[in-house]
């Protein structure tokens, strides 16, 4: 009997409904064998010779392989860059500039259904989040940024604003595509070119934007995809031929980089970890609450900086809660992530399947109490039930580390100074929840708060308009919105 | 003949004028300064810690106010300024720069904020607030109009300040704290320290309860603070903007609240 089943039995949730498999098919998506980097608007073989499989988290079938950028790739990379940028790209006109960026943003609406199927295969997210979530926003981000390229100076009065040169861009595994799209988009609209790092685990939807590149036509160079690890992206961070460097991942690497620019002069926003709290009042709407706390811990297998992982509940609620929160779990489906039913897909990779469970380990041995729905886990493949942790300490690792699972730790309080106390009291400060019925509350919770963005009465809603970032340990710099631009910019 | 009594040139840590907890000094202008410690920056940031959540929780309005009326009394003793600096147009360029900023106070949430169109029922939107506790290392020249350079705008937002004076001309920024003792602004805010800046500068750079750090008056040695700043990603600010509203925003985060539109 594994360690589910037994959980299973005495479990106060009725079985989840069965649903007959709904699966999206694979078949719009052409994968190659392999592939090499994009640099100056071709595929090139990597000089260091290097491939290495991406791996399918659900089935753990390799999907192709992928060159591993060296140091000299990284180098050439810049270079095409450096080239696209002082020959042709910064001299273009801005609403040239926008149409391009136009087009891009089409083309993802065009061949929305194929990039939503490989983000689901490569990363593991379920497809209902791909299609609905990734993908209208990756689009939505270059079409909102588009329209910005040829109205610079009407977003910094006075400023002269100028791009930078080359922007050196790193991004995590959690939503690939989206936090591509949250860095190319602002960079070339204010007329920079890039160079982008995808995550090692999740190279495949940056890949096939190269065909969108190639599809809309945009000059050589522009865009440069360099496919590796951590390496590629500390010899990208250290070039001195870039102007610019953009970090979203975790606080640890954040402070390498920080460490690493240190002196340069390069400008720098980094988007790192977070352990939001989500504020549940007496006054709150339950239900829709508990689907905000659902939402704000389970989307995309809690694998998301600015989940909501610490629930604070008022205590007069609390038993009320928890059932209710235990309840609506158990209706969670966990499996295929091509499935259209499904809402928990794969945990995006074993090493960060280890590292959750280690902290839930932790949180068992510090004395929480866990709670885990009846659910079968598929056989191949890397998951993770959802998890609830009640009795939490604040000194628990759980309540201060981030987990990046689908596991929530609930602590309790009286007060709204209580509340905000607790919730304030982490390095991190990128987002928190506040759900109650008063508008004041929300108002003065919305102030004392320390985290960058505030979701209240809903939770993990994202926009290309709105800005996104964090206070403290979470980062700064602001991606989206006007703020969004700021970044890519100097000013004379 | 009347001798003159000579001031003891002492820190402002707290509201309150102490001597350096290590009992040292150093010889700067004609005077023994009070040489700042390792102790004495950490017992000026948790001074700036606890002074923060009023200052920054003070209406905008009043804030401004608060900055314009330091200009006032500066202007009092413009004369005691001018002998100090040797330099009119320093001074009123001082006086001037409160000024300025004192207007900026209740304007910034407009300049820096917006309302989002996000495509949804939600109403949306993003204001700047403090970012918390900044570090200040003043610049050496001009000491007294170069030190309120980079203070106003970082108080103006709501921030409290440790600042490390210039260590060649220490007296202006000593004699400016006694200004901010008297013009309504509330201990800890400000708090300014005298000494050694390649003592003082890497301890305020690594201290984990700073949140922001203006490396202005730090010239040379910014590679090393900053990649001490990085401890706790700390903002920092290496050659400000100017006087500016955009050398303010350096101070500054931004916050989106997000609320669904219904019935």
């Amino acid at each position: 009997m594994t360690e589910i089943e037994k959980r299973q039995d005495r479990s106060p949730v009725p079985s989840a409904f069965d649903y007959a498999p709904a699966p999206e098919s694979r078949d719009v998506v052409a994968l190659e064998d392999r592939y090499g980097l994009f640099i100056g608007g071709e595929w090139v073989e990597p000089k260091s010779g290097d491939y290495q499989p991406t791996i399918s988290p659900a089935t753990e079938e390799s999907l192709a392989e992928v060159a591993y950028g060296g140091p000299e790739d990284v180098g050439l990379a810049v270079e095409s860059a450096r080239e696209a940028f002082e020959n042709g790209w910064s001299d273009i006109a801005p609403s040239e500039r926008a149409k391009y960026l136009y087009r891009i943003a089409r083309i993802l609406q065009e061949r929305s259904r194929e990039f939503a199927v490989l983000e689901s295969l490569d990363g593991g997210k379920p497809i209902r989040e791909s299609r609905d979530v990734d993908l209208p926003l990756s689009a939505a981000h270059f079409f909102y940024y588009a329209g910005w390229a040829d109205k610079l100076e009407y977003a910094f009065p006075n400023r002269k604003p100028k791009p930078l040169g080359v922007a050196g861009q790193i991004i995590p595994w959690n939503f690939p595509l989206l936090m591509l799209s949250w860095k190319i988009a602002p960079a070339l609209a204010a007329g920079n070119t890039v160079v982008l790092k995808p995550a090692e685990s999740t190279p495949l939807t940056a890949l096939l934007f190269c065909d969108v590149v190639r599809q809309a036509e945009l000059p050589p160079g522009v865009v440069n995809i360099v496919t590796g690890d951590g390496r590629a992206g500390a010899e990208l961070v250290k070039d001195s031929r870039v102007d610019k460097v953009a970090f979203t991942g975790s606080t640890e690497v954040g402070k390498e980089i920080q460490r690493a620019v240190a002196g340069t002069g390069k400008k720098l926003t980094l988007e790192l970890g977070g352990k939001a709290a989500n504020i549940i009042f007496d006054d709150a709407p339950l239900d829709q609450a508990v689907e905000g706390i659902i939402n704000g811990i389970y989307f995309n297998q809690g694998h998301v900086c600015c989940a909501g992982s610490r629930l604070l509940v008022q205590e007069s609620i609390y038993e009320q809660v928890i059932a209710k929160l235990k309840r609506r779990m158990g209706t969670l489906r966990v499996g295929d992530p091509l499935d259209k039913n499904t809402d928990i897909g794969a945990i995006n990779s074993k090493q960060q399947l280890e590292k959750i469970k280690e902290l839930v380990a932790a949180g068992e041995e510090e004395g929480a109490e866990i709670f885990q729905p009846p659910c079968r886990l598929p056989e191949k493949g890397w998951w993770f039930a959802p998890t609830v942790f009640t009795n939490v300490a604040q000194s628990y690792r759980i309540a201060q580390e981030e987990i990046f699972g689908p596991v929530l730790s609930v602590l309790t309080f009286r007060t709204p100074d209580e509340a905000v106390e607790k919730a304030n009291n982490t390095p991190y400060g990128l987002s928190a929840g506040v759900w109650t019925e008063k508008g004041s509350r929300i108002l003065s919770m919305s102030q004392r708060l320390r985290a960058g963005v505030i979701w209240a009465n809903t939770y993990n809603r994202f926009d290309p308009a709105s800005p996104f970032g964090g206070y403290k340990e979470s980062g700064f710099g602001r991606e989206g919105g006007r703020h969004g631009l700021e970044p890519y910019l100097r000013f004379e | 003949m009347r001798l003159p009594v000579k001031k003891t040139y002492k820190l402002y840590v707290g509201g309150a004028f102490p001597r350096s907890e290590s009992g040292r000094s150093y010889e700067a202008e004609g005077a023994n300064v009070a040489r700042a410690s390792r102790k004495d920056i950490r017992d000026a940031v948790r001074a700036a810690r606890e002074a923060f959540p009023k200052w920054a929780s003070m209406t905008a309005y009043n804030r401004g106010q608060v900055l314009y009326r330091v200009a006032e009394i500066m202007e009092g003793r413009r004369a005691q300024f001018v002998e100090l600096t040797g330099d009119e147009a320093e001074v009123d360029a001082a006086i001037d720069s409160w000024v300025w900023y004192a207007g900026w106070a209740d304007k910034l949430t407009q300049v820096l904020g917006s309302s989002n169109p996000v495509a949804g029922p939600y109403f949306n939107f993003t204001f700047p607030e403090p970012t918390g506790v900044v570090g200040v290392v003043a610049p050496e020249e001009p000491a007294l109009a170069g030190l309120v350079a980079h203070l106003a705008p970082v108080i103006v937002g709501g921030n409290a300040v440790v600042i490390v004076a210039s260590q060649k001309r220490p007296l202006a920024a000593v004699t400016l704290s006694e200004v901010l003792a008297t013009s309504d602004v509330p201990g800890g805010v400000v708090n300014v320290l005298t000494g050694k800046k390649d003592e003082l500068a890497p301890v305020l750079a690594a201290h984990m309860d700073v949140n922001a750090l203006d490396l202005s008056g730090a010239e040379g040695e910014w590679e090393e603070l900053e990649r001490l700043a990085a401890d706790n990603v700390k903002r920092v600010v290496a050659n400000g903007d100017g006087q500016s509203p955009w050398h303010v925003a350096a101070f500054l985060e931004l916050k989106t609240v997000w609320h669904p539109i219904g019935v």
